[in-house]
C-alpha cells in the first residue's frame, strides 16, 4: 500500500506471491529448497486447522463461555511457517497471540483456552513444549528470552560443535510492543551479549487501534541496525519465506553468530481481542485489500495449481476441523470453576509466608459472602 | 420430548453488564445450528453478532428487538430435540437450561457430527449467568467500554467480620483516600482521619469529604423580613419574623417521645467519675500499630464498650430493665451495647447484638460498622430496638460531661466525655496525664446508688489500667 515508512513493501522477501506464485530469492530459496509437497500440505493443513480452531473459539466467547480471545486470524503463515522451522533444543517465548507456533510446538490448542475461560495462567508445562506460557504483559518477554538465550550460551548449548544438539530462543511479539522500552533493552543486552535470541516481530499494523504508522517512522526491522543484529523484513503472509527466513535466522544464533530481528509484515484480520471493535479505526476497503493477501488463499492456490492438494485431502482436514470443533465446545464446556484460591498455588515454586497470608485472608473474604452456593 | 435450552446474553467484552438487542437473524420455528448467527447486539464497546451454541429449532425469542438486556438474562429458547414425542412445553426458566437432567439422553438418532447439548456438563447458561454475578472487570485488555460502577457487588453475610474489600490489611496507611480526594481535603482545610469513611474496605470518597464539610461547616445564615436578627437560611419565619416554625416528625419526634417517657418514669440518677486514662490512649496508639487492627478504626470509645462489658460481667444487675406492667425486674443475660449516634437525622442508638460475647477487634469492626451505618442513615430497624445498656460519648463533642437521659427500657447509660491533657497527680508528682470524666445515670427503681457506684468505678479502673482487664475477662 504505502511506499515509504513502516508500512513499505520494499525489501519484503517473498518466496509465493499473493496470487500463489512461486518465486526465487537470491539468499533464502535455499532455506526452502528441503521443503517437499507432504510438508506444503501439512503447512495448509496447520493453518486451516488454527483458523477453524479460532473462529470456534470466537464463537465460545460470543456464546459466554470464554472470557475473552484473542483471534491469530491472518498470520497464520508468520506463526505456522516459522513454527516448522524450530526443533527439540529450541525455545520458544511467545506474546497471547502465537496460537499457530503452539500448534507447532504439540500445544493441544484446546488447552490454551483454560486461559482465556480464566482458569488458569498457563495451561501447559513449557519444559515439555519448549514453549514458553503466554505473556500478557506487553513486550516483557524479550528480555527474559534474551536472559534464556544468554544461559543456553554460558550451559554450552549452542556452538556446541554438533550442530544438530544446537538451540536458540525466538521470542514472538508485535509491531505495539516495539515501542516498549523492554524490547530496546533487550536487543541491546542480546547484541553486546551475542545471545542466540531471534526476534521475531509480527508487525500485524496496529498495537490495538493505534496504527504502526504511529509506532515507528521507518520499517521495524531497520532497527537492528541500530543495534548492530541483523535484519531482516519478509512477507508474514507467505509460509514458505516465513519458514525459510526463520530457519536462516535460527542458524545464524544456533551456530553462535548472535541475535537476529525478523519482521514478519502481516494484517490481523480479526479484531485486537473480542473485547474490541476494529471498525471504529479502519476501513473496510484495507480490510480487503489484506483479504485479497490472505495466507491460507495462497498457499491453497499454488498448491492446487501444482496438483498436490486433492479433494481427498481436502475432505480429511474438514472433518479434522469439525471434530476438533466438536471437541473444542464440549470440552471447553465441561471445565468448571477452579476454586478461586487455587491462584495462589504457583506463584512462587516452595512455600511463601506472604501468599500464605494473603491466601488466609483471601478465603476469609470469600466465605463472607452470602451467595456462597451459587458463587461456585 | 422437546427438550428446550435457553441462550443467555453472554458478556462479548470484558466486564460488560448490559447489551441491546438491534436484529433477529432467526425467529420462531427456524432450524439453527451451532455456530450459525442467530442475533445482532449492541454492547457499550461495539455491534457484535452472537452465534447459536445449540442445534435444534428456534422456540421463542425472549428479547424484543431494541429491548436492553442484562448479561445473563435469557434471550433465546431453542428446542434441541424437536422431533421428541411430548407435547412442547417452554421451558419455565434458565433454570432448565442448566439442569442436565432436563436433557435425558434420548437414542442419538443424531449424526456423529451433531453435539447434543446435554453432552456438555456445564451448558452455556450456566456459565453466563455465573460469570454476571462476579464483579465486572474494571481493568480490560482494550481500554473503553466498561461503564464506572456498573460492576454488581454479591451480598455480603450479615455477620461477616470484616469491612467490604478489607483492603487495609495491605496497607498501613492511616487513611485510605485516591489523591484527587486528597487533593480535595486539602483544598478545603479538611483533616482526612476525622471524616467518616465510606467506601470499600475503609476508603474515603469524595462524597465523605463533601458530606463532612456540610456536617461540619457553619450554617448559612440569612435575615428576615421584621428583625435584623439573623437566623438560619433554612427556614420558615413566622409574621414577625422572630421565629421558625419547624413540625416535630420522624427522628426528633421519637426522640422526644422517648426522653419524656423515660425522664418521667424512671427516677434518674447520675453519678459522676474523674479518671487518668493514659494508660487507654497508650493502648489505643499500641492497637492502631497493631497488624490485626489495620482494618479498623480504634478509638479510645472501643476501650470504653470493653470497659463497661467487663463492668456488666461484674455486675450483671446493672444490665435490666423495669417491666411496669409486669411488675417485675428483667435481668438480661446478654449485652446489646447501645451507642448514641448523631446523625444528619438527628440522634439515633442502635445497639450491637451480644456484644458480650466479641472479641476486642469484633467488637472495634461493629463499632465502625454502625456508627457508619447510622450515619449514612441506612440502619435496619432491628438495629435500634432491644438495646440493654448504652454509651454516649459526648466527648466527642468536646464536651466534658453529662447527665444523659436513659435509653427507654434500659437500667443505665454511661457517658464519655472529651478526653484532654491535664495537670493530675501521679505517682506523687504533677504530671501531665490525659484525663477524662466518666458519668452514669442509672434507673434508681431498680438500681442502687452503690451497685451504680461499683459499675462506674470498674469501668474507670479498666479505664485507669487496661490490665485489670485480663484479671476480668
Amino acid at each position: 500500500m504505502d511506499t515509504t515508512g513502516p508500512l513499505s513493501s520494499d525489501g519484503l522477501v517473498q518466496l509465493l506471491t499473493p496470487s500463489g506464485e512461486r518465486i526465487g530469492h537470491e539468499q533464502f530459496d535455499a532455506y526452502a529448497s528441503h521443503l517437499t509437497a507432504h510438508d506444503l500440505r501439512a503447512f495448509w493443513r496447520d493453518m486451516t486447522v488454527l483458523r477453524a480452531f479460532d473462529m470456534e473459539a470466537t464463537s465460545l466467547q460470543r456464546q459466554g463461555e470464554l472470557g475473552l480471545w484473542v483471534q491469530s486470524w491472518g498470520q497464520e503463515a508468520a506463526q505456522i511457517g516459522s513454527g516448522h522451522a524450530l526443533r527439540e533444543p529450541d525455545f520458544v517465548f511467545p506474546s497471547y497471540r502465537e496460537h499457530g507456533v503452539a500448534l507447532t510446538r504439540d500445544v493441544d490448542l484446546v488447552e490454551i483456552l483454560r486461559i482465556f475461560r480464566g482458569l488458569q495462567h498457563g495451561a501447559w508445562n513449557p519444559a515439555d513444549h519448549g514453549f514458553h506460557l503466554y505473556s500478557l504483559v506487553i513486550g516483557t518477554h524479550a528480555l527474559h528470552a534474551t536472559g534464556y538465550a544468554m544461559a543456553m550460551d554460558r550451559d554450552g548449548l549452542v556452538a556446541s560443535g554438533t550442530p544438530a544438539a544446537d538451540g536458540a530462543v525466538v521470542a514472538y511479539f508485535g509491531d505495539g510492543a516495539t515501542s516498549q522500552g523492554d524490547v530496546s533493552e533487550a536487543m541491546v543486552f542480546a547484541a553486546v551479549n551475542n545471545a542466540p535470541v531471534v526476534f521475531f516481530v509480527q508487525n500485524n499494523q496496529f498495537a490495538i487501534s493505534e496504527p504502526a504508522t504511529r509506532q515507528s517512522r521507518v520499517p521495524i526491522a531497520d532497527r537492528g541496525k541500530g543495534f548492530g543484529i541483523p535484519s531482516v523484513r519478509v512477507d508474514g503472509n507467505d509460509v514458505i519465506a516465513s519458514h525459510a527466513v526463520t530457519r536462516w535466522a535460527l542458524e545464524h544464533a544456533r551456530s553462535g553468530q548472535g541475535p537476529v530481528l525478523i519482521e514478519a509484515f502481516t494484517y490481523r484480520r480479526g479484531a485486537h481481542t473480542t473485547s474490541d471493535d476494529p471498525t471504529r479505526y479502519r476501513s473496510k476497503a484495507q480490510e480487503e485489500y489484506w483479504a485479497e493477501r490472505d495466507p491460507i488463499a495462497r498457499l491453497d492456490a499454488y498448491l492446487t495449481s501444482t496438483g498436490e492438494l486433492t479433494d481427498e485431502f481436502r475432505a480429511q482436514v474438514a472433518a479434522e476441523c469439525k471434530a476438533l470443533g466438536e471437541r473444542t465446545r464440549t470440552t471447553v464446556r465441561s471445565w468448571s470453576k477452579p476454586a478461586t484460591a487455587t491462584m495462589f498455588d504457583h506463584v512462587y515454586a516452595l512455600p511463601h509466608a506472604t501468599v500464605e497470608a494473603e491466601r488466609a485472608w483471601f478465603e476469609r473474604y470469600e466465605s463472607s459472602f452470602e451467595d456462597l452456593e451459587a458463587a461456585r | 420430548m422437546p427438550t428446550f435450552q435457553q441462550f443467555t446474553m453472554p458478556d462479548a467484552g470484558e466486564g460488560l453488564t448490559e447489551a441491546d438487542i438491534i436484529t433477529w437473524m432467526v425467529g420462531p420455528g427456524d432450524t439453527v445450528e451451532v455456530n450459525q448467527p442467530i442475533v445482532e447486539i449492541e454492547t457499550a464497546k461495539s455491534l457484535v453478532e452472537l452465534p447459536c451454541p445449540f442445534d435444534g429449532v428456534v422456540s421463542r425469542l425472549l428479547a424484543q428487538e431494541g429491548e436492553t438486556v442484562d448479561v445473563g438474562a435469557p434471550i433465546l429458547e431453542v428446542d434441541v430435540d424437536p422431533n421428541g414425542e411430548a407435547p412442547a412445553e417452554p421451558a419455565p426458566s434458565a433454570d432448565a437450561a442448566t439442569a442436565p437432567a432436563a436433557a435425558p439422553a434420548a437414542a442419538p438418532a443424531s449424526p456423529a457430527h451433531d453435539v447434543p447439548a446435554q453432552d456438555a456438563p456445564v451448558p452455556s447458561a450456566d456459565a453466563a449467568a455465573g460469570s454476571s454475578s462476579d464483579e465486572g472487570s474494571g481493568a480490560v485488555l482494550v481500554g473503553y467500554g466498561v461503564r464506572a460502577g456498573s460492576a454488581q457487588r454479591r451480598p455480603r453475610n450479615a455477620d461477616a467480620l470484616e469491612p467490604v474489600g478489607g483492603a487495609q490489611d495491605l496497607g498501613d496507611y492511616p487513611v485510605l483516600a485516591k489523591p484527587p480526594v486528597r487533593k480535595l481535603a486539602r483544598d478545603l482545610g479538611v483533616d482526612l482521619t476525622t471524616v467518616t469513611p465510606s467506601g470499600p474496605g475503609g476508603l474515603v470518597t469524595r462524597e465523605d469529604v463533601e458530606q463532612h464539610v456540610k456536617a461540619t461547616a457553619a450554617q448559612t445564615l440569612a435575615t428576615y423580613p421584621g428583625d435584623d436578627q439573623p437566623w438560619l437560611e433554612t427556614g420558615t419565619t413566622q409574621g414577625d419574623g422572630r421565629t421558625t416554625r419547624v413540625p416535630v416528625k420522624s427522628v426528633r419526634k421519637r426522640t422526644a417521645e422517648a426522653m419524656v417517657q423515660s425522664a418521667f418514669t424512671a427516677p434518674h440518677v447520675t453519678e459522676f467519675h474523674t479518671v487518668d486514662v493514659t494508660e487507654t490512649m497508650n493502648l489505643v496508639a499500641k492497637l492502631k500499630q497493631d497488624r490485626d487492627f489495620q482494618d479498623v478504626r480504634v478509638t479510645p470509645l472501643l476501650i470504653v464498650a470493653k470497659a463497661l462489658l467487663l463492668a456488666v460481667r461484674r455486675h450483671p444487675e446493672i444490665n435490666a430493665a423495669w417491666d411496669e406492667d409486669a411488675q417485675e425486674i428483667v435481668y438480661k443475660h446478654y449485652v446489646n451495647l447501645g451507642i448514641a449516634a448523631s446523625t444528619p437525622r438527628g440522634l439515633v442508638v442502635p445497639n450491637i447484638k451480644d456484644a458480650h460475647r466479641l472479641p476486642l477487634h469484633a467488637l472495634a469492626v461493629e463499632l465502625q460498622h454502625l456508627t457508619a451505618e447510622a450515619r449514612a442513615g441506612k440502619l435496619p430497624p432491628a438495629a435500634m430496638t432491644d438495646g440493654t445498656i448504652t454509651i454516649t460519648n459526648v466527648g466527642a463533642l468536646g464536651i466534658d460531661t453529662g447527665t444523659p437521659i436513659l435509653n427507654p427500657g434500659e437500667a443505665a447509660i454511661l457517658a464519655f466525655g472529651a478526653v484532654r491533657q491535664q495537670p493530675w497527680v501521679h505517682e506523687g508528682e504533677i504530671k501531665v496525664r490525659w484525663v477524662t470524666q466518666l458519668a452514669l445515670s442509672f434507673d434508681h427503681r431498680l438500681v442502687d446508688g452503690e451497685l451504680g457506684a461499683r459499675v462506674l468505678y470498674d469501668v474507670g479502673r479498666v479505664m485507669e489500667d487496661p490490665a485489670q482487664g485480663l484479671v476480668w475477662a
